[in-house]
Order: C-alpha cells, then structure tokens, then sequence
C-alpha cells in the first residue's frame, strides 16, 4: 500500500469480482499473484507460505497456498464454497468471490455471480474455449454480471504466441455470440510468471492492452446501477418509545434503485395510496438525494399504513404485481426439485409460499440447449419454470433489476435455501 | 452533473445497517456481542444508525473473561450510558465456578477457549436466537468462508461443509427450535476500512488503542501486557515501552505493538506501512494453523 493516500482512501469505490476457472487454469495462483503483486500480502502470511512451500518441496513460493481453505477442505482434497477475499489499490477496494472448481462448481459460481460487477474467466491457453468455459460464461451472462473479463491464462506456456491468443478469442467469440453479455475484455496473461496481471508483460509486445490490474481499477462500474426505477421496499417500521418522537414513524430499508428525494411523490404497493416524502435521512441527517444501495430511512407527509415488506415506488413506474411467474433457477440441493411441491419464497425482504406449477426445460449448460422432456431437476441444474405464490410479488424481471428480479427457494422442512432463482 | 456513486466506505456502511435491520426483523430474540474492541464499537455504532431516532431494539452482550483490561470495561460503561443500550453481562469466571467451564493452566493459560461455554450457556439462558458479531472475513481463513448469516445448530457448533448459499442480499434466517444464528455485519470490511471509518464518523475508542507507557513483558517476541493475570516464566522481566494495541482482546493474549501514534490519523498511516496483520498480534490465533477453524466449529466467533 506504498501509494496510500488517506483523502484518496475516503474516495474509493467498490468493485465485487468472481473468480472462474478449475484449479489446473491456475485461479489460485492468479489471484495469488494479485495480492502479492499489489502488496497485500503480509509479512506473516508470507512466512507461512514460504514454509508450507519449502515443506513440500518447491522450489519458489508456491502463490496459490495464498488462498488455501479450510482443514476440512485439504482433508478432501476440494475447495467446499465461496472464499471471500481482499485488496485494495490507492482507486479501488476489490472484494473477490473466489469460487471452487470442483463438482458443486454451478451452485458456488452463481452465489457469487449474485452480487459480482465483474467476472473473470480463465481459459488455459493450451486447451482453448473448453466446455466449462462456456458454462462459465453462460453463467455469468445468467446471472447478468455487467463485465466480463476472459484470462487467457499460460501463456509462457505456448511461448507467448500471438497467434494462439487470437484463435482463443476467435473461439470464444463464436461460442458467445448466443449468449447476453454486454462487456467483454480479453487478456494474454501468465499468472504463475506475472505477465500482464499486475506489471505489463515483456514477452508479449504484441499486446497494447491493459493489464489485468489496470482493467480493474478502471473499468466503468458507476453505470451499473439502476437510478430510474425507484424500488424501496420497507425494512422496519422505526416507532420510538421516547416522548419527544412520539408521533415518528421513519420507513427504514435499503433503496434497491432509483433516486428518492424530500418532495417526490410516491404510491405504496400493495395499498396504492399515494404521499409525498417528507424527509430521507439517516441517523438524524438528511439526505438530499438518495439512491441505491444506500440504507435509509424516510418519512411521509401523512399517516400512510405501512409494514415491513410493502414496496414505496414512484406514481408512474411501478413494478409487475402477479402472483404467478417464470423463474429461470439454479438448483442448489441434493434433494430435487418436486413438481407441485410447495417451497418457500424470499423476494427482497418478504416471505411468501410458492408451488411449483411446471418445469418448462432444463438447460444443458456445456451446450445451451433446451431441453423440455427432462424434468429431473438435481444439484447445479439449471431450469426454467413456473410457479404461482401465495401473495402477490412486487417485482421486475431480473435483466431490468437484478434485485426486485431475484428469489430464493427455502426447504420448509430442512430450511435450507434450495434454489436461486431469476425471474424473467 | 452528479454522479449517483457511493464510496467504499458508505457502501459497506449501508451493507452492515441492511444486515442488522435483517437480524433485528427476521429474529424473535437478537442480541450483539460487544467486546469492547474496536470492531464491536463500530457494530454498535451502525446499530444506532439503523434505528435512529428509536434505541437499540436488541441488547448487548458482553462475555466477561475476567481477563479484560479496565480501560476497556470503562469505556463500555460509558458508552452504554450514553447510548441508552441495555447491556447484559455474563462472566466467565461463573462458568468455572459452577464447574462448567475448567481453567487452563501454566503460563500461557488464558480464557479465550473458555468463553464459547459463557457465550453458548448465556445464548440458551437469555433465549438469543441470532447473535451479532463484529467479525469480519479479512482476519482469518476460516472467516473468509462465513456468511452473513451463519447457521448453527443446537450445540451451537460451525459446519463448514453445510452452510447454506447466500446469494444477492437475500438472507435466510429460518431455523428449528433450538437452533440460534450467527449474524457478521462487518463481513465485508478489513482492518483499514474499520480506521477510516472510525475516523470518517468520529466515533469513540478506548485510549489504549492509543499511544501509552506500559509495563510490558516479551514472551516469544509478543508484548503482553504485565498485569495480575500475567505468570512471570523464571527468565522473564517486564520493562517500561511505549506502545498501543492494535487489536484489544484478553489481557493474557494480546500482543502490544511499539508506536508513538496518539491520533487515529497517525494509527491509520501506522497500518498502512504495517507488513504484519493484525492477528499477528494475537496469541490466540497461533496456537496451531487451524486454531480459529478448531475454536468456531466448536461455537466461537
């Protein structure tokens, strides 16, 4: 952190990445490579790898013990979930989802998928656009992640050539032309030697691009959100038992998108009644303009009847009100899905029931074909389907609002959250 | 033209504040650890946050070591005072004389072990079915994989291999009867980012966090605190320092750190030349590899 500036600090935005590739792309030592490039990596850590390294023989630090798991986890050789892990630069505070590769792979990407605005793919440089790329990036385009960024990792592997990176790209081009991804940058990097990830590459002067560091620290995340649909669904109604707030009622929750402000106009769902927003404030200060994902809490010009899971929206942009929907869902249990089995639903933050009404397809996600017949819906699949709740939601389709578009199935019996689901 | 963007330390802000209104909305009985340490004061402080102008609606909960230093219990007092939290303590130090609970011994005998039987025991009597925790995932191995709500079953016990998936800011908190949840707002956050925001919102510290002579005794290139609790090895003398501590736990296991720095603004420039973490300071951590991994299956944070 030589290059520390406190006002710089202050200032710093936040990027959330996802990490996507099997253990021999070289994932850990990528990102390894990136806390020991940026100088994250701490004296003691660094004494506790080299050791772990020359334990087992090796002859330089091995990067990728940086991020090794659990004793449980090296007890069976697998990574078992999401690692969540950090850096910073003087620009950016970088939080990474470091999922695993293994068999459990759809489930732990699309957990962090879920909140990622960046994902990187790596592609063994050798081996070319593989199955599990397009998986990867089928997934990644699911899950709506706004960036896209395709390592083509080993590269002192095939002696730098230029000629192998383009016929990647090329490849990759092909295979992802069926699918919805808004952004993509390809990179020709070598994690193990460093090229192009944090220090520009001397081995491949063909490439004029940015490095994998730069990318992160520049690509254009402040459009990412959305500041037109107001979407405000209520956290907890805040009702002081103090005598000098005694007619205070302050709507608390986190603004989801859209922007709010003293003086708007707004309509209650499900009520339908209108008032005009008094104060935005937060912990006694009030907010000029609020706007996603700031937590707030606002007052009404009137007494308006409101509970914790009603949605405060603007008069002439509401979302869909139904009670029966397509979810395209990623299934996350051992047990299956139950055709006309009843689950619970979470939306933002309101609890319903749900029966599952039809299994339209399932994807074959290393071919992305449909496939109706197949209604065995297991872990890591991915499926269409149908299902009407018990109340109605307040929703947007996931492509317009990744968070009034998104659910989660609960096991009634084990509580076990089953399956993520999009809604289209 | 505005530009709609919040910075790092907000974003995380609105994060944690979300997370508790969570806890506090979805839970019947929550309660937040308080530790005095800095992580549990900037918990405290976004619990305000997330209720203002309405106090706390859960109380704190402190597990007593007997082992705390005082300045820490002051400052707790205080802050409680001021706030107008409920605060409930549970000590350690019953827990052994009920026989619940055995002391270690020798000299590098300390209670942090014996705290997850307080805890759970205090859990069970004051019926806390989510309990909040400053932890955040930067620290340590075994608390990159946490979740924001953290499943644990009627022992109170960590499995690793069964947590549930948490995707987008959808949290799920059912559970069966007997079952409790563990609740880290501060997930997200490192060491840095707890100074900046302690400075960003002026909030409170104890002063020995701060620079300060002390009586200091070198056990295996660790600064520990000279105090009652503390058994003299034949070799060992305490000598005068002049340090502060970077992370405040029991006074038998952490370490100080040599610095002359009185402002957090000095702290924070400390941290950023700093090539050692912060757990480096802890000799609760170096017990063996997998201590945090050993100690959180069996119920601690």
């Amino acid at each position: 952190m030589s290059d520390f500036s406190k006002d710089g600090y202050m200032n710093m935005e936040l990027l959330r990445f996802t990490t996507a590739g099997s253990v021999d792309d070289g994932k850990s030592t990528l990102i390894g490579r990136l806390l020991y490039d940026s100088k994250q990596i701490f004296e003691d850590q660094l004494e506790a790898i080299e050791q772990r390294s020359h334990q087992r023989g090796f002859e330089h630090i091995d990067l990728s013990l940086l991020t090794d798991g659990l004793k449980a986890e090296r007890e069976q050789g697998i990574t078992i979930d999401v690692a969540y892990r950090y850096f910073a630069t003087p620009k950016r505070k970088f939080i990474i989802a470091d999922t695993p590769g293994h068999i459990q792979y759809t489930r732990n990407m699309v957990t962090g998928a879920s909140t990622a605005n960046v994902a990187l793919i790596l592609v063994d440089a050798r081996k070319g656009v593989l199955e599990q790329t397009i998986r990867h990036s089928f997934i990644a385009s699911l899950l709506q992640i706004p960036h896209l960024i395709i390592c083509i990792n080993k590269m002192d592997l095939v002696d730098y050539s230029e000629e192998v990176f383009n016929k990647v790209v090329e490849e990759f081009k092909h295979v992802s032309s069926k699918l919805d991804i808004k952004d993509v940058h390809f990179l020709p990097i070598s994690a193990l030697k460093g090229d192009n990830v944090v220090d520009k590459s001397q081995n491949m002067p063909w490439y004029q691009g940015a490095t994998l560091m730069y990318l992160l620290d520049n690509i254009h995340i402040s459009s990412d959100e959305n500041h037109i649909d107001c979407r405000f669904p209520v956290q907890y109604v805040i009702r002081p038992q103090q005598t000098e707030y005694h007619d205070y009622r302050g709507y608390a929750g986190r603004i989801v998108s859209g922007i709010y402000k003293p003086g708007d106009k707004v309509k209650i769902l499900p009520s339908g009644e209108s008032a005009i927003i008094k104060t935005v404030e937060l912990f006694g200060q009030n907010i000029e303009e609020a706007y996603a994902p700031m937590s707030v809490t606002m007052t009404l010009d009137r007494d308006v009847d409101i509970s914790r899971g009603d949605m405060i929206v603007r008069e002439n942009n509401s979302p869909k009100i139904e009670q029966e929907l397509d979810v395209m869902i990623c299934w996350m249990n051992v047990n299956k899905l139950q055709l006309g089995g009843k689950y619970a639903i979470r939306h933002t933050i309101k609890d319903a029931r749900c029966v599952i009404k039809d299994i339209r397809y399932k994807i074959d996600i290393n071919t992305l074909h449909r496939n109706e017949n197949d209604k065995e819906i297991g872990m890591n699949d991915i499926a269409r389907i149908n299902i009407k709740t018990t109340v109605p939601l307040y929703f947007d389709s996931y492509r317009k609002n990744r968070y009034t578009g998104s659910v989660i199935l609960i096991d009634e019996a084990t509580n076990e959250t089953v399956a993520a689901g999009m809604i289209v | 033209m505005i530009l709609y963007h919040l910075n790092h330390l907000r974003e995380l802000e609105a994060e944690a504040i979300y997370v508790i209104r969570e806890a506090a909305s979805q839970f019947e009985r929550p309660a937040m650890l308080f530790s005095g340490g800095k992580d549990s004061i900037v918990m405290t402080h976004l619990a305000r946050k997330a209720f203002y102008p309405a106090r706390i609606p859960f109380p704190l909960l402190h597990i007593d070591t007997g082992h705390n230093f005082p300045e820490t219990l002051t400052f707790r007092d205080k802050m409680v005072e001021e706030i107008g939290a409920r605060l409930e303590v549970r000590y350690v130090q019953d827990s052994i004389d009920k026989g619940r609970a055995r002391e270690e011994k020798g000299p590098n005998a300390s209670r942090n072990v014996l705290q997850t039987i307080t805890l759970l025991d205090a859990l069970e009597e004051l019926k806390i079915d989510a309990a909040m925790g400053g932890a955040r995932r930067d620290e340590e191995k075994a608390r990159a994989k946490e979740r924001f709500f953290s499943h644990r079953d009627e022992f109170g016990q960590w499995d690793p291999k069964n947590q549930r998936p948490e995707l987008w800011m959808l949290l799920n908190g059912r559970k069966h009867i007997g079952e409790h949840f563990r609740v880290f707002p501060l997930s997200n956050w490192t060491e840095m980012d707890v100074w900046m925001y302690i400075q960003l919102e002026n909030i409170p510290i104890p002063e020995i966090y701060f620079t300060h002579e002390r009586d200091v005794v070198n056990r295996d290139g660790m600064l520990l605190a000279y105090s009652e609790h503390i058994t003299l090895k034949e070799t060992e003398k305490t000598e005068k320092k002049i340090v502060r501590f970077r992370t405040i736990g029991d006074m038998t296991c952490t370490g100080a750190v040599e610095s002359p720095a009185s402002s957090l603004s000095e702290i924070i420039d400390e941290i950023a030349a700093s090539r050692t973490t912060e757990r480096g300071t802890r000799q609760d951590d170096k017990r063996s590899e997998t201590a945090m991994e050993d100690r959180k299956k069996a119920g601690y944070f």
